[in-house]
């Protein structure tokens, strides 16, 4: 050490985590400024996952880009398609079945469950209870069996179509659902056992990165982050879609807006969705799940196989896709981390001519500062996990 | 029933050979190395239902130092290609890789100016798991595969077609 150095040059030291680390979900990388184990600044560094979506999806059809939006929210990738197709459908004045609508409904609420699942384990994980994660993933296997009922994948369906579904789900969808339904309960009631009174996860939680209504309002954050500060927003509830008016939840809110808060705010979300799904299933009537347009879908296989007019259409809505008259368009749903939004450009052709995506993990990342500062380094790991961010949508 | 009724008393004979290749093969300690989508199906095989433990390659390691298997899952984008290359070379040897799913393989469906198109490009890879993103299955599989790679290891290279390397090259 120079003679001449002084104590203020060595107060801090700056460190650096990720983009490997197992607490970051994913490639988030993080560069810390410490002073002793006080977090004094937190800057995060993206682009680890930078994959160029939003670019990729203007080289593909209307139909074709459905299966890039799977792959930015990967824990409700029906989420993205719903609010990308909701968009395109918005350029098109389209209005779909309601059996559509009821099923988009059901599958959007399942994959907030399923989101809400994984963001409970990892959290739990990352502030080490190993358990939680084995039990969250237990349920969530039984979702992505849905998933893989309807369309054959588990983790990225692609299911959801411009102006409906392009086949209905199969007879054993329904049952599946009802008697997840029946099982769920206890399971949610399993991890609340296990957390909500632990007297370790409350130290690790209580108090821990304390958002203000004002600070989350000022930050854009949306979902379960802001409503944990008390905020009462929910997409669902003030811009509704799909019907979502006509269901009977709520919406529930924090306090104090710290880490525990908005745990307890997403178990509670996840009854609610709970309860919008056994609605849903009860209003779930026969009935098309395509809309009737049929510059958007190939006429029905005996007719294609009949008729020429019929031929060439299925051929041109394979081949080239269909057309979106000039406009745009943003859509916006309550995703399972907060509001998604895609904004959709048409200039007439067959492939969009721009798509912008409002994700609500990249305008959460930059809570984590005023989160962590002023805590421990300890904390910074339960920041991370409770404004649920997921890589792929923060850096696309 | 234990394994111990099945053992004969006495003495095993078997080579130090097929005595190291079974010890690998049958505790591959896995890097956490999860990147997108496939990271969330790599956690799924270790979890409850999948249940990686069986194949005695549940237990990742946060440090590329205590790991001999990188399971590179997910797409690697040009900017975190670096971080990939340097992790790889702070495995201890022996390592393996395995690439897990279309992206990490190929670059999959991002052909762009930022996926790097096939991790191979930057590691040597072991095994390739296909899939958008691979099934549980289809990653223990791949496992499995690998384990019997790792059986039919040479402990010293092979003395009639030698292979490129720093002790072969002649002067």
């Amino acid at each position: 050490m120079p003679a001449t150095a002084t104590a203020s040059e060595f107060k801090t030291i700056t460190i650096n985590m990720g983009p490997q680390h197992p607490s970051t979900h994913g490639v988030l990388r993080l560069i810390i400024e410490l002073d002793g184990e006080t977090v004094v600044s937190l800057k995060p560094v993206m682009g680890y996952l930078h994959t160029g979506m939003e670019k990729i999806m203007e080289s593909k059809t209307y139909t074709k880009a459905i299966t890039v939006t799977d792959r930015m929210d990967y824990m409700s990738p029906l989420g993205n398609n719903m609010a990308y197709v909701g968009a395109v459908e918005q350029i098109l004045g389209l209005s779909i079945p309601e059996r559509a609508r009821t099923l988009r409904i059901i599958l959007l609420e399942t994959m907030r469950l399923a989101s809400h699942l994984v963001w409970l384990g990892t959290h739990a994980l990352d502030l080490g209870a190993m358990s939680v994660f084995l039990y969250c993933f237990r349920e969530r296997e039984k979702l992505l069996d849905l998933n893989d009922m309807v369309a054959g994948s588990r983790m990225t369906p692609s299911y959801f179509r411009v102006g409906g579904f392009f086949n209905d789900v199969p007879d054993t969808f329904v049952p599946a659902v009802r008697k997840f339904l029946a099982e769920f309960p206890s399971a949610l009631a399993e991890y609340q056992n296990l957390l909500t009174k632990n007297r370790i996860w409350m130290k690790r939680t209580i108090g821990v990165g304390v958002l203000t209504a004002e600070q989350a309002i000022d930050l854009g954050l949306t979902g379960p982050s802001l409503r944990g500060s008390g905020v009462n927003y929910d997409v669902r509830k003030k811009t509704p879609y799909l019907g979502y008016e006509k269901y009977d939840f709520e919406v529930p809110l924090g306090r104090t807006g710290d880490v525990y808060d908005r745990y307890v705010i997403r178990i509670e979300e996840m009854k609610q969705s709970m309860a919008i799904l056994r609605q849903a299933l009860d209003r779930l009537r026969p009935g098309p799940v395509r809309a009737d347009n049929p510059y958007l879908f190939p006429a029905p296989r005996t007719d294609v196989k009949r008729g020429m007019e019929e031929l060439i259409y299925h051929f041109k809505i394979m081949s080239e896709g269909f057309r979106v008259p000039p406009g745009d368009a943003y859509f916006a749903i309550e995703a399972p981390k907060g509001e998604l939004g895609f904004y959709v450009v048409a200039d007439g052709s067959p492939k969009p001519y721009r798509v912008r995506v409002r994700p609500p993990s990249f305008i959460h990342l930059q809570a984590l500062e005023p989160m962590c500062v002023g805590r421990m380094v300890a904390d910074v790991v339960a920041c991370i996990g409770t404004i649920d961010i997921v890589l792929g949508e923060v850096d696309r | 029933m234990g394994l111990e009724e099945l053992v004969p008393d006495g003495i095993l004979t078997t080579t130090v050979e097929k005595m190291v290749n079974w010890a690998r093969r049958s505790s591959i300690w896995p890097a956490t190395f999860g990147l997108a989508c496939c990271a969330i199906e790599m956690m799924a095989t270790t979890a409850s239902r999948y249940d990686l433990a069986r194949f005695g390659a549940e237990v990742f390691r946060a440090s590329p130092r205590q790991a001999d298997l990188m399971i590179v899952a997910g797409r690697v984008s040009k900017k975190m290609a670096p971080v990939l290359k340097r992790i790889y070379d702070q495995m201890p040897e022996p390592k393996w890789v395995i690439s897990m799913g279309a992206c990490a393989s190929c670059g999959g469906e991002f052909y762009d100016y930022a996926i790097v198109q096939g991790v191979d490009t930057v590691v040597p890879v072991d095994v390739y798991v296909p899939g958008c993103p691979p099934r549980p299955e289809a990653l223990i599989y791949g496992i499995m595969k690998l384990q019997d790679k790792i059986d039919r290891m040479k402990l010293k290279p092979e003395a009639a077609p030698a292979a490129p390397g720093p002790s072969s090259t002649s002067a």
